[in-house]
Parts: structure tokens; C-alpha cells; sequence
């Protein structure tokens, strides 16, 4: 059954867009290096691993759950793949990034059992294993780092290669958001994520298999952290214990700020979008436009307040609009 | 009693159960303090309990009302950054020549206001819930805070201010008193005054609660003020115990604290607790955190224990709770961050 | 009756599982003076924790009992905590290297009225906390070699910039003043330093950072990184954008982490010192001050085993310090060696 988009929806995608559109030209006036292909390129493949984490986090977001350890899955999914990497060398790519989404995807399936099974609440759950994951990759590496001259080339080029230009973790990112969009869309369990999130006890009723939804979302999720950790370690040609530290509370932001309610059961891929593009555009433009580093966080808190603002005003008076033209 | 009580076929089961989780903590409280003893002689002294609360009990005041936040359903994540502006605007006061004793109001009203602007903002856009709400407040709070101090440290408090944070008063630390003051208060607002059982109210339905007549926006405001608050004491005591604050004081604090308050048996989905379990919960991760330090436990496996202490007391709850939860599965799902309530609106 | 059966098993359960966890972390603690504690900025930075493995080999080296700690976040109240429980512990000496400079100083005071000798290492604490510094090298000789790189680095004249760590990190900060310093030299006159940007030492932060600088002063030559969170991020970047031989890049780094930079000649040469042989200098301070060898003053000399014999000189903040020796310089001819120790 096709979804017709309602005018509430449609409005606030355009709010972020201005938004977007606004911020560029300002931050372009200041200084013309920002949109250079160049830039562009930087800021887009900065992003991706938030857009791919983000996919995640708006199907645990929809369920009415939320996930904060997905900094502590990406730290340790990246660690062990560059732990096998330092002693198998000759290991291709593709078996690590396999590697570690398996990682995540284990995490993710045992805290969706005590979500789903145990009934444990999601911000519970996802902060003791956020603390768990994070012991785990210290124990795992000893403490120590792996560096980049520990990494084979074939590992690093999971994050440096590309295709006519493109860098590998665009596409990554792109093909997710695409694969997601279908899902969420067009698929049977996809919408039925939808539909436990807007009320759990009505679609228990229904006879959507609320609990195996949940499951699945968590562990779709935890691989999704788990490819992030992978190229995240290959990006930046080094796999510690602190890495991604705190990158939830930005994943959870960029969601937000695309539209998704927390309370579950809304939320559009194309707001998600435009959310994390903001995200990044802020990340990168700030040092741009050589805003003192001091303000850059103030600045970064006060834009979101203001975009989640926005969206929560645009939202009313289009409701109020609807109501006034009878559409429903 | 605000708990959904079904006193009329199961009645002195359920309170015996209350009891039960606090009294659970007791033994593990006493369990932690045998183990401890067992590991290290240097445990058992009188100045592991006088002067270790010491070292823990700044977080403690942010406990009480999160224990509140909690039980109305909602959370607030923005406290250490209310913490972290309000003693640097202290500080900076201080040297620009405001006598010391005002400067501490100053944090304490500094603090108080953040809170009111966090509780404004819930009631005004009821579409935002306290998560997204204090996500950004906590970002920006502590943004402002460097936006003040950028990279510097301030300090040079007067000498008796050091009192605070490392002083005691006939043996007895003085944060100690001022924190069993403050849960004292806590604890008969919150379960003695009609406030507390509008509290209660609230968080068990909201919108039954506001068609009863219960002024649900000025609750939630008064509860937010009162974290404003008590993130301004721990702003004071924690900068005693420093001598100096920077802007990137107190961080991680409200992520602890929040699992201070789980760990004492008050459930997320809201509308019931003990302010006793999180008093518990206090002491006993403070002293765990203590014990296990002075056998040189390596800082990650202290958080690996301290994550697998939650889960299970989460999981232990919840088994217990079994029959509640699929009695109302709507109040179970939802969010820690509160909004969701069954009936409420919501366009896809 | 299964209530109470119940009840009891699940007491039972958390009890028995508390102990086991507890059980296989356990370790006598053993009585008194003979036991030496360090306390780094956090763990699972493999330069603190070569700093650490350096002073417990001195210690051991000289009869006596190693503490290694550190707190999993980088912050001031982590180390209180920790020195309090080492107070307990009665240890003999506490060699701090510091988060914050000012913060540990109610604590240490605590420790050293507890007849606890105090002193810090690599990153300092404030002369009111401490008794000595023990310091990897003179500062002003940092900053000024670190110039000198990158003056030649840019042959003689054109734009630089600075990557560092988080604003408040002492030594950076210190480094950094002596750079600004020297920079006024007439020798520098055609060297502009454009930008110093922060990139608190975490890597996408530093990367990010790095980007910023190349595009926003796009005649940059040279960017010096005293930090090695910096440095390996600013290397990656550079490699990444293909701007070896154009855009040099200089400063203090881990010869493990910048081995592929350094033979590629995206950075022609860096500094550092041995961490290893600055835990080990702090050893024998530590051994020195609790034998009364040593008080702390400036002209006290001591022995510190391998390294040879040293003395105690004034340190720029008013207290006193000892230094290791000069940075030392890593380039093609040695990287090959070096890479695998640290």
C-alpha cells in the first residue's frame, strides 16, 4: 500500500533544506574553498559513516528504542578486524569488513534479545553494553593501538579507494540509504517497523511479530555499527580503545535532526538524509569559516535546537493548515 | 497509593516487593563491603567511610532529582553541562571582584535557570520530548561554558572554600551532611507532599493525570527547576574538590547518575520508585568504585563490571516484573524519554 | 514458599557471581613503603602506557613493587579518585602525569601531609603540587627545533600552521608559546603562522582539523603537529590527498605510527623521545626522593641507573624539573629501527 505523503511532511523536509541551503551560502561567502569539489568530496566521505550509523539508529529510533552504544560497537568491530589484519596480512578486504559486521551483529543480537526477550528498557540495555563493548576492546587489544604500518593496503583502501572519484564509503553509504529506503518503504517487515512503534499493543494484536521486529531492528543495527567500524578504523589507518567515543550522541542528533521522533512511528529516509548532511556540513564548515574552536560547540547545540524548533513549528502550522481545509 | 496498585487481589505482595528491591540492594550493599574487606586491609578504616564519600558524593545530588525525572517518565541528560556553566560562571564572577558567597548563589541561580529553561521547553513544545530537548541544551550549555573559558582554568578560590569539598564538621564530612540533608528533603517531597504524588501521576499517564485537573506543565517545570538546582550544588562541591573548574568539568556524570537511579529499582517507563534504592545505589557503586581501586582493578574492568551490575539488576527487575509488563506492554515499550503515551497522536 | 525459595536463590545467584567477578580480579595488597604508583592520563594510549612499562621496570630494577593506573577517561576527577585510593594504600611516592594542572592540587596536598612524595612527569601539575617535574625535554628546545624544521622544511619562507591537541594541554601549550616566541626571530621574518587549530587529540576531530587548513590556506607549506593524535591524522590526510613532497609536515609523533609517513616523505623527519626512558627517569626520581637523595631543589643530583647521572634545574613555571635530554630526530635513515620499539 503506497503512503501519501501528508503536507506536514513535505514542509518539513523543506525546512531542513532551506536550512541547509542557507547555511552554504553563508559559510561559502566567507570563505569559496567550502563548496570545491574537493571539499565537497571530504565533507561527503566524513558523513558517510554518520549516514550509515543513522540508517541504524532511525529503525531503533522508530521502534520507540534508542541505542547508545553504538561508539563502543564501531571501537570494538574495528578493533578486532585490525587486530586479524596486523597478524594475516594477506587477509582481502572484504573478509574484514565481514568480520566485522559479524562483530556488531553479535552485539547487536544480545542486547535485541534483552530488549526483546527480556523486556530490559532500550536506554538500560544499550548503556551497560555500551560500557561492556568498551572494556571488551580494551581487553581484546591489551591496551594497545593498531597503526597504520600494521594495516595492509588493502585494508587502508577500503576507506581511500574509489570509483570515477567517488570514495568507497559514499557508495557504502549511498547504496545503504537506498537499500534502506526500499525496505522501510516498499517491504512488509519494513513497514510493520512503522507500525510497532506507532502502538506496540495494537500491532501485537495485529499479529506483527513485535518482538522478532525488535530483534531484527537491534541487530541490523549492531552490523551496521560493525561495517562503520570497519571503515572507520581504515579511514583514519588506526583502531584504539577510545575511538568513536561519544559518536552516538552525534548519530542520535543527526537522526533527530532529520525528522525522526523519539517518541517512534515517523520519520522519513529523506529527512534522515538532509539531517546528516547537516550534521556534516557543520563539522566541516565551522574550522572553515575559522569560527574560534571555542564556539564551535555552542554553535553546533544552538543549530539543532533551532532546525528541531523549526520542524516542530513548521509541523503545527501545517496541521493547523490541514485541519482548516479538512484534509486528512 | 499513585503505584498501580491492585491492593485488592494481590495488595501486600506488591509492597512486599518494593520492599524487597531495596532490600536486595542492602545485601549487596553488605556483600560489596565484604568482598572489599577480603581484598584489601586497607579497607576497613574509619576514613574509608568518612572521607570516600568524599570523592563520590558530588554525582549523589544530581541522583535526587533524576529520581524525580525518572519517575515522571522523562530524563534529562543536559546536567553535567548545567553543572560545568555554572561553576564557570562562578569562577569568572569571582575574579571579576564578586565576594565569594555570591558567586556561589550566583551558580546556584545560574544552574537553577538552565533547569527552567530545560522544563519551559518540554511543556511549550510538547511535540519535543525531554531526550532531543536536553541533547541540545547539554550541547549547548556546555558550548556557552567555552565560549566563556575557552581553554582556561580558574581557580584561586579563598581557602575556607576548599571546607566544602574536603572539610568535615565533628568527623562528619560536610558534603556528607549537606547531601543527607538534601535527600531528606527529596525524600518527603517526593513521597509525603501532594506534589510527589502528582509526580507519580504524571508519569504513570499523563494525559489521564492532565484531564484530572493535575497542572501537569508546572510539575514538569517545577521538577526540571529542581535539577537545575542540584546540578548547581554539585557544580559547588565538585569545584571545592577540584580548587579550579574548566569547561569540560563533570563529564559522564549524567550518564552515571542515570544508572545510579536504575540500579536503585526505578523503572524508566515511569510512575513508580523509591528515592531508597537510589540512596543504595549510590553507596554501593561509590564504594565498589572505592574497593575494587584499592586492589589496582584496572579502570576498564571496573566499567565492565559496573555495565554487567546494571543489566543484571535491570534483568532481575524485569523478570520480576513480568506480569506488569504484559499487563500494560504500552507502558513497557515506551520510550525512557517519555512522551509516548499510548493515545497520543502520530502522524506517520 | 517458591517466593521465598525464589528470593533466596536469586540473593544466592548475585552473591556468588559478585564474588567470582571480584575473586579473579583480587590481589594481596601488600603493606606499605616499598610500593611505587604512576597515574597516566588515561588508558589505551599506548605512549602512556610505554611510560608506564618504563617506570615499572626501574622500580623493579631497584627491588621494589610497581602501580600503574590510570582513568578510562581523560579527566581531572578520574585521577582524584585514584590518588585517593593510593593514599589508603599508603604508597611511598605518586608520580602523576596530570589532565589538568590545577585540579589535583587539594588532592596531592592530601597525599604529600599522608608523607606520600609527589612529583609529576610529562605533563605537569602546578609547583604548589609537586615536588619536582620530570620532563621529557626543555621546552623552549622543543619549540625551537620544531621552528627550525619547519623553516627548512619550507625553504626559508612561506605559510605554516599549527595542529595541536585539546586547548588546555599544558605541554602543547608551552611548546606552542616558544614556537610563537621564536617565530619573532628576524632569522623567520618570511614564516607566517596562519593558523593554530585544535584537534583535541582525537582523530576525527584532527582530521577534520587537517582538511580545514589545507583548504582553507591553500599556500600552505609546512604544518607542524606537537602531538602525536595530530600528526599520524595530519600524515593520513596528506597521503590521502596526495600532497607528499608539497605540503611537509613536521612535529612529535610516534615512530610506530608515522613509519609509513616517514618513508614516503609526507613527513621528511619528526621528534620525540623515548617514553620508555622517561618512565624510567621518573623511577629513579621517585626512589631518589623517598630515600632523602633528593628533596626537589634545584642542583640536586642523582643517579638514575642506565641513564646515566642527572641534576635538577628551574623549570619555567616557577617550580623545578629534570630533564631527560634533547628531542630526539627521526628520519628515513632510522625509522626502519625505531618503528617496532615504540
Amino acid at each position: 500500500m503506497k503512503r501519501t505523503a501528508t503536507a506536514s511532511e513535505s514542509f518539513r523536509e523543506l525546512g531542513l533544506l532551506v536550512f541547509i541551503v542557507i547555511i552554504c551560502v553563508a559559510v561559502q561567502l566567507r570563505n569559496p574553498a567550502f563548496l570545491t569539489l574537493s571539499n565537497i568530496g571530504d565533507l561527503l566521505t566524513n558523513t558517510a559513516i554518520l549516514s550509515i550509523l543513522s540508517v541504524g539508529m532511525m529503525m531503533v529510533i522508530l521502534t520507540r528504542g534508542i541505542d547508545l552504544s553504538v561508539g563502543a560497537t564501531i571501537a570494538l568491530a574495528g578493533m578486532v578486524s585490525a587486530l586479524t589484519v596486523n597478524s594475516f596480512r594477506a587477509i582481502s578486504p572484504l573478509v574484514s569488513v565481514l568480520e566485522g559486521m559479524a562483530v556488531g551483529t553479535v552485539a547487536g543480537v544480545l542486547i535485541g534479545i534483552l530488549i526483546a526477550r527480556f523486556n530490559v528498557l532500550p536506554i538500560i540495555a544499550t548503556l551497560g553494553f555500551m560500557n561492556v563493548l568498551r572494556g571488551l576492546t580494551y581487553v581484546v587489544s591489551k591496551g594497545a593501538w593498531v597503526s597504520a604500518y600494521q594495516m595492509s593496503d588493502g585494508f587502508k583502501g577500503i576507506a581511500t579507494g574509489g570509483v570515477a572519484g567517488i570514495s568507497t564509503p559514499i557508495i557504502i553509504a549511498v547504496v545503504i540509504n537506498l537499500a534502506f529506503f526500499y525496505f522501510i518503504n516498499h517491504m512488509k517487515t519494513g513497514r510493520q517497523i512503522y507500525a510497532v512503534g506507532s502502538n506496540p499493543e495494537a500491532a501485537d494484536i495485529s499479529g506483527i511479530p513485535r518482538r522478532r521486529i525488535i530483534l531484527l531492528v537491534y541487530t541490523i543495527q549492531g552490523a551496521l555499527a560493525g561495517l562503520g567500524g570497519v571503515i572507520w578504523v581504515a579511514k583514519f589507518a588506526s583502531a584504539q580503545s577510545d575511538t568513536a567515543m561519544g559518536f552516538e550522541l552525534s548519530v542520535i542528533a543527526a537522526t533527530v535532526l532529520g525528522g525522526v521522533s523519539i517518541a517512534g512511528g515517523s520519520g522519513k529516509v529523506s529527512g534522515l538524509i538532509l539531517g546528516t548532511i547537516l550534521f556534516g556540513i557543520l563539522n566541516n564548515a565551522l574550522p572553515l569559516i575559522n569560527v574560534s574552536p571555542f564556539w564551535q560547540q555552542a554553535i553546533q547545540g544552538v543549530v539543532i535546537l533551532a532546525a528541531v524548533l523549526v520542524n516542530v513549528m513548521v509541523k503545527r502550522n501545517s496541521q493547523r493548515f490541514a485541519l482548516r481545509r479538512r484534509a486528512i | 497509593m499513585a503505584e498501580r496498585s491492585i491492593r485488592v487481589d494481590k495488595g501486600w505482595s506488591w509492597r512486599s516487593f518494593f520492599l524487597q528491591w531495596e532490600w536486595l540492594l542492602v545485601l549487596i550493599f553488605i556483600v560489596v563491603n565484604i568482598v572489599n574487606s577480603t581484598l584489601s586491609p586497607y579497607y576497613l578504616t574509619a576514613d574509608t567511610f568518612l572521607s570516600t564519600p568524599q570523592t563520590f558524593l558530588d554525582q549523589a545530588f544530581l541522583v535526587l532529582p533524576m529520581t524525580m525525572v525518572i519517575i515522571l517518565g522523562m530524563i534529562d541528560i543536559s546536567v553535567a553541562s548545567t553543572a560545568a556553566l555554572s561553576a564557570v560562571i562562578m569562577a569568572v564572577s569571582f575574579h571579576a571582584g564578586l565576594p565569594m558567597p555570591l558567586a556561589a548563589l550566583l551558580c546556584l541561580a545560574v544552574a537553577t535557570v538552565c533547569g527552567l529553561i530545560n522544563g519551559i521547553l518540554i511543556t511549550r513544545f510538547k511535540e519535543l520530548s525531554a531526550v532531543i530537548v536536553t541533547l541540545a541544551t547539554m550541547i549547548i550549555y556546555r558550548g556557552i561554558a567555552y565560549v566563556i573559558l575557552t581553554d582556561q582554568a580558574s581557580g584561586d578560590f579563598p581557602s575556607w572554600y576548599a571546607a566544602l569539598g574536603w572539610g568535615s564538621v565533628g568527623g562528619v564530612p560536610i558534603i556528607l551532611v549537606a547531601f543527607a540533608a538534601c535527600a531528606v528533603i527529596f525524600g518527603l517531597l517526593l513521597h509525603s507532599t501532594s506534589f510527589g504524588r502528582r509526580v507519580f501521576a504524571i508519569g504513570n499517564n499523563l494525559t489521564a493525570s492532565r484531564y484530572s485537573g493535575v497542572k501537569t506543565d508546572a510539575v514538569i517545570v517545577t521538577v526540571f527547576v529542581l535539577t537545575g538546582l542540584m546540578a548547581g550544588f554539585t557544580s559547588l562541591f565538585l569545584t571545592s574538590r577540584m580548587g579550579s573548574t574548566r569547561p569540560n568539568v563533570a563529564q559522564g556524570y549524567e550518564l552515571s547518575v542515570i544508572a545510579m537511579v536504575v540500579l536503585g529499582g526505578v523503572s524508566t517507563a515511569g510512575g513508580k520508585g523509591r528515592i531508597g534504592g537510589p540512596l543504595l545505589a549510590i553507596f554501593i557503586i561509590g564504594f565498589l568504585n572505592y574497593g575494587l581501586g584499592l586492589v589496582n582493578i584496572q579502570a576498564q574492568s571496573l566499567l565492565i563490571i559496573v555495565g554487567l551490575l546494571l543489566i543484571l539488576s535491570v534483568l532481575v527487575l524485569n523478570v520480576r516484573f513480568r506480569n506488569r509488563h504484559q499487563r500494560s506492554v504500552p507502558a513497557a515499550a515506551k520510550m525512557v524519554a517519555g512522551e509516548g503515551q499510548p493515545n497520543e497522536d502520530r502522524n506517520p | 514458599m517458591r517466593r521465598v525459595f525464589r528470593r533466596g536463590a536469586m540473593i544466592t545467584a548475585i552473591a556468588v557471581v559478585t564474588l567470582l567477578v571480584l575473586a579473579f580480579a583480587a590481589g594481596c595488597a601488600k603493606p606499605v613503603s616499598n610500593t611505587y604508583a604512576i597515574v597516566f592520563k588515561n588508558t589505551g594510549n599506548p605512549y602512556g602506557d610505554k611510560q608506564m612499562s618504563g617506570f615499572e621496570a626501574g622500580i623493579k630494577e631497584q627491588g621494589f613493587q610497581a602501580i600503574l593506573r590510570a582513568p578510562d577517561q581523560p579527566t581531572a576527577e578520574g585521577q582524584i579518585a585514584i590518588i585517593e585510593q593510593l593514599i589508603a594504600q599508603h604508597v611511598a611516592a605518586i608520580c602523576i602525569v596530570g589532565n589538568d594542572k590545577d585540579a589535583l592540587q587539594p588532592v596531592l596536598t592530601k597525599a604529600k601531609n599522608a608523607g606520600i612524595k609527589v612529583f609529576s612527569l610529562d605533563s605537569g601539575v602546578n609547583p604548589a603540587s609537586r615536588l619536582t617535574h620530570v620532563n621529557q625535554a626543555d621546552s623552549a628546545k622543543i619549540g625551537s627545533t620544531l621552528v627550525e624544521a619547519a623553516y627548512d622544511m619550507a625553504g626559508g619562507s612561506g605559510d605554516i600552521a599549527i595542529l595541536s591537541a585539546t586547548s588546555q594541554a599544558t605541554n602543547q601549550n608551552l611548546w606552542i608559546d616558544f614556537m610563537k616566541k621564536d617565530l619573532q626571530d628576524p632569522k623567520y621574518a618570511n614564516l607566517h603562522l596562519v593558523k593554530i587549530a585544535y584537534g583535541d587529540d582525537l582523530r576525527d576531530k584532527s582530521v577534520s582539523e587537517a582538511q580545514g587548513l589545507l583548504a582553507s590556506y591553500p599556500k600552505l607549506k609546512v604544518i607542524i603537529a606537537p602531538t602525536t593524535v595530530g600528526i599520524a591524522a595530519a600524515g593520513k590526510v596528506l597521503t590521502d590527498k596526495h600532497l607528499g613532497g608539497k605540503v611537509f609536515l613536521t612535529g612529535l609523533g610516534l615512530p610506530s605510527e608515522m613509519a609509513t609517513y616517514i618513508e614516503s616523505g609526507v613527513c621528511p623527519y619528526m621528534f620525540l623521545w623515548n617514553p620508555i626512558d622517561v618512565g624510567y627517569l621518573g623511577s629513579y626520581v621517585a626512589t631518589a626522593l623517598v630515600k632523602g637523595t633528593i628533596t626537589g631543589k634545584v642542583g640536586d643530583k642523582f643517579k638514575a641507573g642506565r641513564l646515566g647521572d642527572y641534576t635538577i634545574t628551574q623549570a619555567p613555571d616557577g617550580g623545578t624539573e629534570v630533564l631527560l635530554g634533547p628531542p630526539f630526530k627521526f628520519d628515513k635513515t632510522n625509522i626502519e629501527d625505531w618503528k617496532t620499539v615504540y
